[in-house]
């Protein structure tokens, strides 16, 4: 056993309550077909569905019930 | 250039300053005959390990005297920031999830906002003076965090750079959020130099940058200074969002809306890394610290309650 450590750091993480987190370049596509392109190395795509600026999280999740945020 | 003095204290430190690398002689400094006039002082000597000031020798950053008097200041206020948290603190309960429950201590906090009132009422002048506020921190965002860095452990280490990298615009002069700013700055017509506005701020402006500085320098205090980056963040999209609608109500440049908007974006990013991530990996390894994570996170909200309380007094909105 190593006592140097592996960590791990998913491309994807989907936060609790709020949004999912994409490492990497990446292209979406909206529900309209649209292209969205990432621009930062880390981005926060929305899963509330209620963000101003979708595809991206714009912290509109936090002011939700807590029955409206996404698990 | 040095900022004016504020009193006897930083009169005295200023000429100290200014007298190096002469033949050092004895130097003596009185105290300081009020908050002002110690946290202008705390402020200089921290700026000189930041960009310095022109007509300043670059070892005075090191002189033991000013290092002497930076100490005891820097007592001072860590002394008062701990006493306000200590009447605060009772009143949080944590359960296990360390980022569920940082999120929710920051979003318990209520205080009055800023952001809604510029986002509906406030006036031109009103703008300006705000933004001449930030503009101590704002041009140079993120670099006390950045002393941060070499003292953590391996994972909140690198998920403090995934986030600082961007902060730093990932490698593009252009997209550094300081220079974002000075962009805005100077569409609005104000100055973008380092510190213009020093002068002109008030106690709050001063002690919330003394304050990131005190806990980004000082390695015991990773863990607070972590937790301040967390309700930093985590109180940043949304008024970021608030600011930009003020300014475009207003008609203002639309360089200035530019760096709100970039802030609703990659402070919806920032707010994750850095509660979950940044500090959730530091308590992780050091549980030790979890405490000043609390204690920075509220320090931070307090001291933003504090410039809003005094901001909203001094412009007449009923609370
Ligand atoms: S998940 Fe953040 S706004 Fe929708
Ligand atoms: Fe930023
Ligand atoms: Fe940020």
């Amino acid at each position: 056993m190593s006592d140097v450590p592996t960590y791990e750091h998913p491309d994807v993480v989907l936060c609790p309550g709020g949004p999912m987190l994409l490492r990497g370049k990446h292209v979406i596509e909206d529900s309209s077909g649209q292209l969205h392109e990432t621009t930062r190395r880390v981005t926060a795509l929305c899963r509330c569905d209620k963000s101003a600026r979708k595809p991206w999280c714009d912290g509109t999740h936090k002011l939700l019930p807590e029955k409206l945020t996404p698990s | 250039m040095l900022p004016k003095p504020r009193g006897p204290l930083s009169a005295a430190v200023f000429e100290s300053i200014r007298a190096i690398p002469a033949e050092p002689v004895a130097r003596t400094h009185p105290e300081a005959d009020g908050p002002e006039d110690a946290a202008v002082t705390l402020w200089a000597l921290y700026e000189l390990a930041y960009r310095g000031f022109d007509e300043v020798d670059e070892t005075a950053e090191w002189d033991p005297d000013l290092l002497a008097v930076r100490r005891r200041l820097e007592i001072e206020l860590e002394g008062r920031l701990r006493a306000r948290w200590e009447a605060y603190r009772s009143d949080h309960e944590r359960h296990d999830d360390f980022g569920e429950d940082l999120f929710a201590f920051i979003a318990a906090h209520d205080g009055r906002s800023l952001a809604r009132f510029v986002q509906t009422d406030a006036d031109e002048q009103q703008v300006l003076d705000l933004l001449r506020m930030k503009s101590v921190y704002h041009l140079k965002e993120s670099d006390p965090t950045a002393w941060v860095v070499p003292r953590l452990p391996t994972a909140s280490k690198a998920a403090l750079m995934e986030l600082q990298y961007d902060e730093y615009g990932s490698g593009d002069p252009n997209r550094v959020h300081a220079h974002l700013f000075a962009r805005g700055l100077e569409a609005v017509g104000l100055r973008t130099e380092y510190g213009a506005y020093l002068d002109d701020v008030p106690l709050e402006i001063l002690e919330q940058n003394n304050t990131m500085s005190l806990m980004g320098l000082h390695r015991r205090l990773r863990g607070a200074a972590l937790g301040h980056l967390a309700a930093f963040e985590a109180t940043s999209s949304l008024p970021s969002r608030q600011l930009s609608q003020g300014l475009q109500r207003l008609g203002m440049a639309p360089e200035m809306s530019a760096y709100y908007d970039e802030h609703v974006e990659a402070d919806a990013v920032h707010e994750q890394l850095a509660v979950r991530a940044i500090c959730g990996e530091l308590v992780a390894v050091e549980p030790e610290v979890t405490d000043d994570v609390y204690f920075g996170a509220y320090t931070c909200l307090d001291l933003e309650d504090r410039l809003a309380e005094l901001l909203l007094e001094r412009w007449g909105v009923a609370s």
